[in-house]
């Protein structure tokens, strides 16, 4: 069914604006309110989530986590020392305060090093596939957790900036709800009124349940669920957690006014109001070339934005429950290109994870003394993905059924990093 | 069945049908000579011989194709395949109403004739710019590539049905500037064709990654191979060695995009040229390029292009123009490629039917091997008889038995599911989200938007502006993006709410929707079959007239009531399905 939920946009945000001032409305607006509330005590209780902060085309880990300080490949940043164990570049004064929450994964490994398969592997733990449109991360972990969260009304996979990858053979119910770090989006507003909107939904319920009954394939039902989604979203009050002009200015500008840093604190928001995957993009790593001016100017925006996400979070006491992941598709080459650049590098980088489950303030895996090699056990995107899924408490004996019939296993199969997990 | 309607009494119909009657006799005369020239290297009928072999593949899956789509549905799938919206209703009467056993082939030939050159035209030159510099290409900040120079390359092209051979020689071989001639620059150099390399090349042809996008691209649009990820190493899955890759690459060492500036650092256009390679060592007599294998271990190239069944031709080494031209030597060795044609043949197939012979249609060699091998290479056959003609092509695929099935499943193709993961059968039609061109197009039609007096400026800029926010750029070197027209809440919020179905549900005079509510000669009903004929080319059942009659029954106006009918109408599956 298309439920119509009351309420279009303009009276929501009247409504909204209403409950702001304290003012009272009885009857449906209190419950609705002490529904919020109790959601939200809930939610700090034992609802997990994760959010992926996505580096977009590749960042030179070499030059962020596992640095080679005198090595001919290591570049002029130097290591400084953390509140946790590892030591990472000194273009990262903020996060080196965060640390203790964190840890270093500098084992990865893997083996696609063009950007789309790197991308596609990396989100879903899979490469690519002719025939299997594998799940990626956000939707996977939707899926997994959106049971938990009935009282959700907003898309349970979100991507600020719109770098993800898809549902796979999920279907589009879990597919990516994109927005641009400000949070804007278009056409949310019903330009009718209420009893026309409701009887449009009723007609176009009876037409769409005829057309799927003949039986012409899932498009036609995949489209019916997004309708229903659509229409759930555009009287819901979660709406909101996408609008971070609602937090103080002293909150946006420990984030930082760029485009990550909204994209962070929307995360935070989201995750809050149940959402149970959030992306955030930051792209612009794909430095083939003068690579080390690039990162000077591009990591204080990074570690601005993700040291205010992580030690907010703790203060909200919800580290515990919301897994953080920062990666890209790939590392970069050790060796410095003849324009001060580095090209694509799958077989040695680094991972960053934090919060949730996770054993937090360590460097887990080793590369060698330049960088080229790792020389300890190596770690798939698989065995990343698997981690992240079992902190915060997905069954790794999970199997989906692929739309052809096979059983497919979570994570690619892969096996959890031990000394990660608590 | 309902009763028939009296199509002719609906508006948007009385004033063409004489023009429509003129114009198809011209097209029949004009069929009838094309049909000598057309496909002959098969003594039977080539649409009958591909019918044959399609069917010995059901058989051989021991499956039963679904029965035909039904006239209307047809109708709708070639207009939005052909010419990338749906029909209007007069296009749909005079199809629905033709007698002749041959209506399927006139109808395409229509399609494809003077009469529609412009809205087919337009269609393929956008399709080959999203191919060719991507959705974003030329919208960028200071961008390197000149969207409007590609297309008016392309409608040139595609206007007088160039052959495709040619058209993809004059993409790779292109030389000259790239912004079209405007009010302050006559542009005496500007070749459109340019754009295409533009954004894929630089200035200094010494750089070890020189060229790598030009190379990936050319490959995998003209040749249906990938090959981006040999740039770094052997392929895992086929038979490409890094060494190919940068073999191919070598032929663009001779060319340089130049950026030629306006009012500071402002690109105003780019000039694509050719210059002298020195090569890394300066040595112009023997130009090589270095790559590094994965071992560290350097190596070097020279232009060697590697075709089918592994021939190969190595061209001079030298690095001078005037000795060898490596550019025009790839265009020419590209036009001759045994990939050319089937790599062709795969993106129109998968155009018209949603799967390739191959899974994705762009990617092919011996580790993704095609389902229908017969298919595709008489085909591709075909097209190179037919001197690389675009439109025979889509003629032949149009009329196929297999285009013309139901997206309904029979009662003996359950396994036909690509969904499923299973290689297509092509034994029914896979339904489809329209592409946002071709929602945008059809909505046009609905709105008549494209008959209130705008300049066709500025609907082309309207027209962009809509599709734009539906593309995401993923800001990579190499340029890969999506669009968030697919299926998705965007999409749906669009329709939902968006000015376009704002003003697709405008009753004002002079809309579409405006003249059905106002013609005093059609009754309630009348005017209910005109608005789903226009929306999914079929009649109202009684049964949705009377969902829409509960529906609707206490809106305060008839007009409220058919303008929501109308948005409901184009909200459904069944509008934005192409199925």
């Amino acid at each position: 069914m298309l439920h119509f939920k009351s309420r279009r946009g303009a009276s929501r945000r009247h409504f909204l604006k209403h409950l702001a001032a304290g003012a009272a409305w009885a009857g449906p607006a209190a419950h609705f309110l002490s529904t919020l509330q109790s959601q939200a005590a809930e939610l700090k209780k034992n609802q997990k989530s994760v959010i992926l902060l996505w580096m977009g085309g590749g960042p030179a880990t070499i030059d962020i986590w596992d640095l080679k300080p005198g090595a001919i490949t290591g570049g002029p940043f130097n290591p400084i020392g953390t509140s946790g164990d590892p030591q990472i570049c000194e273009h990262l004064p903020k996060m080196a305060q965060q640390m203790h929450h964190m840890s270093i994964v500098r084992s990865m490994s893997t083996r696609e090093a063009d950007h789309s398969r790197g991308r596609y592997y990396m989100h879903t733990g899979f490469v690519p596939n002719p025939s299997v449109d594998h799940p990626s991360y956000g939707a996977v972990v939707a899926h997994q957790l959106e049971q938990t969260r009935p009282n959700l009304e907003i898309p349970p996979f979100v991507s600020v900036g719109g770098n993800s990858t898809g549902p796979g053979f999920l279907g589009l119910a879990y597919a990516p709800f994109i927005v641009d770090s400000n949070g804007r989006i278009r056409d949310l507003e019903m330009k009718t009124t209420e009893s026309r909107w409701r009887a449009r939904m009723q007609f176009l319920n009876q037409l769409e349940s005829q057309f799927i009954s003949q039986n012409r394939g899932p498009a036609t039902t995949e489209h019916r669920k997004m309708l229903e989604k659509t229409n759930r979203l555009l009287t819901s009050t979660q709406m909101e957690a996408f609008r971070i002009d609602g937090e103080a200015q002293s909150v946006r500008e420990a984030y930082g006014n760029t485009a990550f840093g909204r994209g962070c604190l929307m995360a935070r928001r989201l995750v809050e109001v149940g959402v149970p995957f959030v992306e955030v993009d930051l792209g612009g790593w794909d430095t083939h070339s003068d690579n080390f001016n690039q990162l000077a100017t591009k990591l204080p925006e990074m570690d601005q934005a993700m040291a205010a996400l992580v030690a907010d979070l703790s203060e909200r006491g919800m580290l515990d429950q919301v897994a953080l992941l920062w990666m890209g598709e790939f590392g970069r080459t050790p060796r410095i290109n003849g324009n001060t650049g580095r090209d694509h590098w799958a077989r040695s980088w680094s991972a960053v994870v934090g919060g949730a489950g996770f054993q937090r303030g360590i460097a887990v895996g080793k590369t060698n003394s330049d960088g080229t090699e790792v020389e300890t056990t190596p770690y798939s995107s698989e065995d990343l993905m698997a981690t992240v899924l079992q902190s915060i408490g997905i069954s790794l004996d999970t199997r989906f059924t692929a739309a052809n019939g096979r059983p497919m296993k979570i994570a690619g199969g892969g096996r959890p990093i031990k000394e990660l997990l608590a | 069945m309902n009763a028939p309607l009296p199509l002719t009494r609906c508006p948007l119909h009385r004033t063409v049908i004489f023009a429509v009657a003129a114009i198809s006799i011209i097209v029949f005369l004009s069929w009838s000579a094309s049909a000598d020239t057309a496909i002959s290297t098969a003594n039977q009928d080539p649409v009958a011989h591909l019918d044959a072999l399609m069917r010995t593949h059901w058989e051989e899956n021991e499956i039963s194709p679904s029965s035909a789509a039904t006239e209307g549905e047809w109708c709708r799938r070639v207009f939005l395949d052909v010419i990338g919206r749906i029909p209007t209703l007069d296009e749909l009467d005079t199809y629905l109403n033709d007698n002749s056993g041959d209506k399927k082939s006139r109808l395409v030939d229509r399609l494809l004739s003077d009469q529609y050159s412009e809205a087919y035209t337009r269609n393929w030159a956008n399709i080959w710019t999203n191919v060719l510099i991507g959705r974003s290409g030329g919208s960028e900040r200071n961008s390197r590539t000149n969207r409007r120079g590609m297309q008016v390359y392309l409608e040139e092209a595609f206007g007088e049905n160039r052959p495709y051979d040619q058209v993809v020689t004059e993409l790779i071989n292109a030389r000259g500037t790239s912004r079209p001639p405007t009010a302050s620059d006559a542009a005496p150099d500007f070749n459109g064709a340019v754009n295409f390399l533009a954004m894929k090349l630089g200035n200094n042809p010494n750089d070890p990654e020189y060229g790598t996008q030009a190379t990936a691209k050319t490959s995998q649009i003209f040749l249906g191979r990938r090959v981006q990820c040999t740039q770094c190493h052997d392929h895992p899955f086929n038979r490409w060695k890094q060494n190919q890759f940068w073999e191919f690459n070598a032929f663009f060492r001779q060319t340089v995009a130049l950026r030629r500036f306006e009012g500071g650092r402002n690109i105003a256009f780019i000039q694509l040229a050719e210059q002298d390679f020195q090569g890394p060592t300066g040595e112009p007599e023997e130009a090589e390029i270095f790559y590094d294998r994965r071992n560290g271990v350097r190596m070097a190239a020279y232009p060697v292009f590697t075709d089918r069944d592994g021939a190969q031709t190595e061209l001079a080494r030298s690095g001078f123009v005037e000795d060898v031209d490596r550019r025009a030597q790839l265009a020419s060795l590209v036009r001759r490629s045994g990939y050319l044609p089937e790599a062709l043949v795969n993106r129109y197939w998968a155009h018209f039917f949603s799967h390739g012979f191959t899974q994705p249609f762009d990617d092919m060699g011996p580790h993704n091997l095609p389902s229908h091998p017969d298919i595709l290479q008489y085909l591709s056959e075909q097209f190179v008889a037919s001197g690389y003609d675009l439109k025979q092509l889509i003629r032949g695929i149009t009329l196929s038995e297999a285009y013309g099935l139901s997206s309904r499943l029979g009662a003996h193709n359950e396994a036909d599911d690509p969904a499923l993961g299973e290689a297509p059968l092509f034994s029914r039609f896979y339904p489809r989200q329209m592409r946002a061109e071709q929602l945008y197009d059809s909505l046009l039609i609905a709105t008549r938007a494209d008959k209130t007096g705008q300049t066709t400026a500025d609907q082309e800029r309207k027209r962009a502006e809509w599709l734009r926010q539906f593309v995401i750029a993923f800001g990579t070197d190499e340029n890969d993006e999506k669009s968030t027209f697919n299926g998705t809440i965007p999409q749906v919020l669009s329709l939902f709410n968006g000015d376009l179905i704002q003003q697709s549900i405008d009753a004002e005079s002079g809309s579409f929707l405006g003249e059905v509510i106002r013609d005093g000669e059609l009754t309630p009903r009348e005017k209910m079959d005109c608005l789903f004929l226009a929306a999914f080319s079929r009649k109202s059942s009684a049964k949705e007239r009377r969902w829409a009659n509960r529906a609707f029954a206490n809106h305060e106006s008839a007009t409220a009531a058919f303008q929501d009918v109308w948005w409901t109408l184009l909200n459904t599956n069944e509008f934005i399905l192409n199925h």
